[in-house]
C-alpha cells in the first residue's frame, strides 16, 4: 500500500476533471452503459433535486493519520488542507439560521483540525444538538491528545460513526494500513468503556462498512449480524447499526479499479444494481457538503471532484438557503455509487 | 466480434440475453435462479458457499467468478472459500474413488 496520497506521488487522478472524463468516457461514451443522466431519465428522476435540507456535512481537512486505499478524499498525512478557524466563524453565522438540524463532520480525520473542539463547542451553543462525526477510530489511539476524545464526544452526546472494513484483522489492515485493526479494536473498547454503542445507550456508535475491493457490499442487516457476533464473542465490543456503504468509483478508488483491471466490471455492476427507489433518498437530497475552504457541494464526493453547486450561492460566506434548496443537483456516473441495491449513503443503506 | 476463445469473461454479463432465443424458457429458468438463492431453510451465505463448492466440480469458469464475488460481498473469508472448493473436490475424488470397490469386485469375480 502506498503511504502518500495520489496528489503527492502527482497522479493524474488527483484531478476531478481528469476523472470526470474518465467517467465520461469508454463505455458511457458509446453507449454500452446509459450515463447516469439518462437513467434517472427513464423514471422522470431527472434532473435530480434537493428536498428539506437536514444536514450540514463539513469538511474540516484532507489530513488523516491514515492512507486507506479506498479513500475518496485522498486524505493521508501529507494533506495540508484544513478549515480555518475563519472559515469555521463564517459556518457558525449559517448554523445559527439553517433548517438543518444535524452537524456532520468528516475529514480526513476531522479530529486533527486544531480547531475541532472549539468548533463543536460553539456549534452547540448555537443550537446544534445533533453531532456526527466521523472517526476513522486509530486516530483516538494515535497520540496521547487525543486519548480523551471518547470523553468529549460523550459531553456533546456526538453521534460516532466509524469505518471498519472487516471483523478480521488481515482484511482490515490490508485496506487501511499496517496495525490499523488492533487500534481500531482498542479504540472501540475505549468507547465501549464510556457507554458508547451499549444496548439501550443514548451515545450512539454506529460502524461503516465498505467492500475491500472491486464488489459490492452485501445485504446490510446480515452484514451486522456477522459483525456483531464476532467483535463481541472476540472482542466484547458492541455497536449499534453497521452501515453498508458503496465504494464510489472516485479518486483512490477510481484509480484502483483502473490499474487492477476492475472499473468496466464494476460499473457494470453498479449499473446493474441501480435501483431508481434509492434515487429518492440519495444524501445529496438533504445534505449540503462544506469543504474545508467554505466552498459548497450536493455532497463530499461532488467536493472531490470539484463540482460546486450549480447555485448563484457558492461560497458560505453568501449562504442563502431558500437560493440554494432551489437548485439542480450535479451528477456524473459516480452517482451510480449511491443508487445500487437497497442504496447506498453516508448514513447507510437507505431502504 | 472475433473471439479466438471458447470463455470470455465479459460473456458472463450477456447470461440474461439467453432469453432472447427462447422467452419462456429462460424467463422460467431465471425466476427458479433468483428463487433458489434466496434466504430459506439455508442462510444466502450457505448457498452462496455451496454454489462455489460446485462450480469448481462442474468446471464453470463464468460460475467461479461469479460465485468468488459472491462471497466477497457476502463477507465471506478465503479460508470459508477454499474449504468450500475442498468439500466439492473430496466428494469429487471419493466420487473416484469409491468406484474402487467397484473395480476389487470386479477383480475378485474374475480371479480364482
Amino acid at each position: 500500500m502506498s503511504l502518500s496520497s495520489l496528489k503527492k506521488q502527482n497522479n493524474k487522478f488527483a484531478d476531478g476533471k481528469v476523472q470526470l472524463e474518465y467517467l465520461s468516457n469508454g463505455i458511457f461514451a458509446n453507449g454500452e452503459l446509459p450515463t447516469f443522466g439518462r437513467k434517472i431519465m427513464e423514471t422522470g428522476q431527472f434532473p435530480l433535486r434537493p428536498k428539506k435540507l437536514e444536514v450540514l456535512q463539513i469538511n474540516l481537512g484532507y489530513m488523516c493519520n491514515q492512507v486507506c486505499e479506498h479513500c475518496h478524499v485522498d486524505a493521508g498525512p501529507d494533506r495540508k488542507e484544513i478549515m480555518t478557524k475563519e472559515t469555521m466563524l463564517q459556518c457558525l453565522e449559517v448554523i445559527k439560521n439553517t433548517q438543518a438540524t444535524t452537524l456532520d463532520f468528516t475529514g480526513g480525520a476531522p479530529e486533527m483540525n486544531p480547531n475541532f473542539r472549539w468548533f463543536v463547542d460553539e456549534a452547540s451553543k448555537a443550537g446544534i444538538k445533533d453531532f456526527i462525526v466521523r472517526s476513522n477510530l486509530t486516530i483516538i489511539r494515535s497520540n496521547k491528545k487525543y486519548y480523551d476524545l471518547p470523553d468529549f464526544f460523550k459531553s456533546h452526546n456526538v453521534h460516532v460513526v466509524s469505518s471498519m472494513p472487516h471483523w478480521t484483522r488481515g482484511k482490515t489492515d490490508k485496506q487501511r494500513g499496517s496495525g490499523v485493526f488492533d487500534q481500531s479494536i482498542k479504540a472501540l473498547q475505549e468507547l465501549n468503556a464510556v457507554g458508547y454503542g451499549m444496548p439501550d445507550s443514548d451515545l450512539k456508535l454506529d460502524l461503516v462498512y465498505n467492500p475491500s475491493g472491486a464488489f459490492l457490499p452485501g445485504d446490510q442487516e446480515n452484514m451486522e449480524r456477522d459483525f456483531k457476533k464476532a467483535l463481541l464473542e472476540d472482542f466484547e465490543i458492541q455497536f449499534h447499526n453497521l452501515f453498508s456503504i458503496t465504494n464510489l468509483p472516485v479518486s483512490r478508488f477510481l484509480d484502483y479499479l483502473i490499474a487492477s483491471d476492475n472499473y468496466e466490471d464494476y460499473m457494470y455492476s453498479l449499473v446493474e444494481a441501480y435501483n431508481p427507489l434509492a434515487v429518492e433518498n440519495v444524501m445529496c437530497t438533504n445534505t449540503i457538503s462544506v469543504s474545508w475552504e467554505g466552498w459548497l457541494y450536493d455532497c463530499d464526493f461532488n467536493q472531490m471532484l470539484g463540482l460546486k453547486v450549480a447555485s448563484k450561492v457558492k461560497h458560505i460566506s453568501d449562504y442563502n438557503e431558500e437560493l440554494l434548496n432551489n437548485r439542480n443537483i450535479i451528477i456524473s456516473q459516480h452517482c451510480y455509487g449511491c443508487t445500487a441495491g437497497a442504496g447506498s449513503s453516508c448514513q447507510g443503506v437507505v431502504a | 466480434m472475433a473471439n479466438d476463445n471458447y470463455y470470455d469473461p465479459k460473456d458472463l454479463r450477456k447470461f440474461g440475453n439467453i432469453t432472447e432465443w427462447s422467452e419462456e424458457l429462460g424467463t422460467k429458468f431465471f425466476d427458479y435462479y433468483g428463487k433458489v438463492f434466496e434466504e430459506g431453510a439455508l442462510t444466502a451465505r450457505e448457498k452462496s458457499l455451496i454454489a462455489l463448492a460446485v462450480s469448481h466440480v462442474v468446471k464453470c469458469p463464468y460460475c467461479i467468478d461469479a460465485y468468488t464475488k459472491d462471497g466477497l460481498q457476502k463477507g465471506i473469508t478465503k479460508e470459508e472459500m477454499m474449504e468450500a472448493v475442498h468439500v466439492g473436490a473430496a466428494i469429487e475424488s471419493g466420487a473416484t474413488l469409491v468406484h474402487g470397490v467397484q473395480m476389487m469386485n470386479k477383480y475378485n469375480k474374475l480371479s480364482m
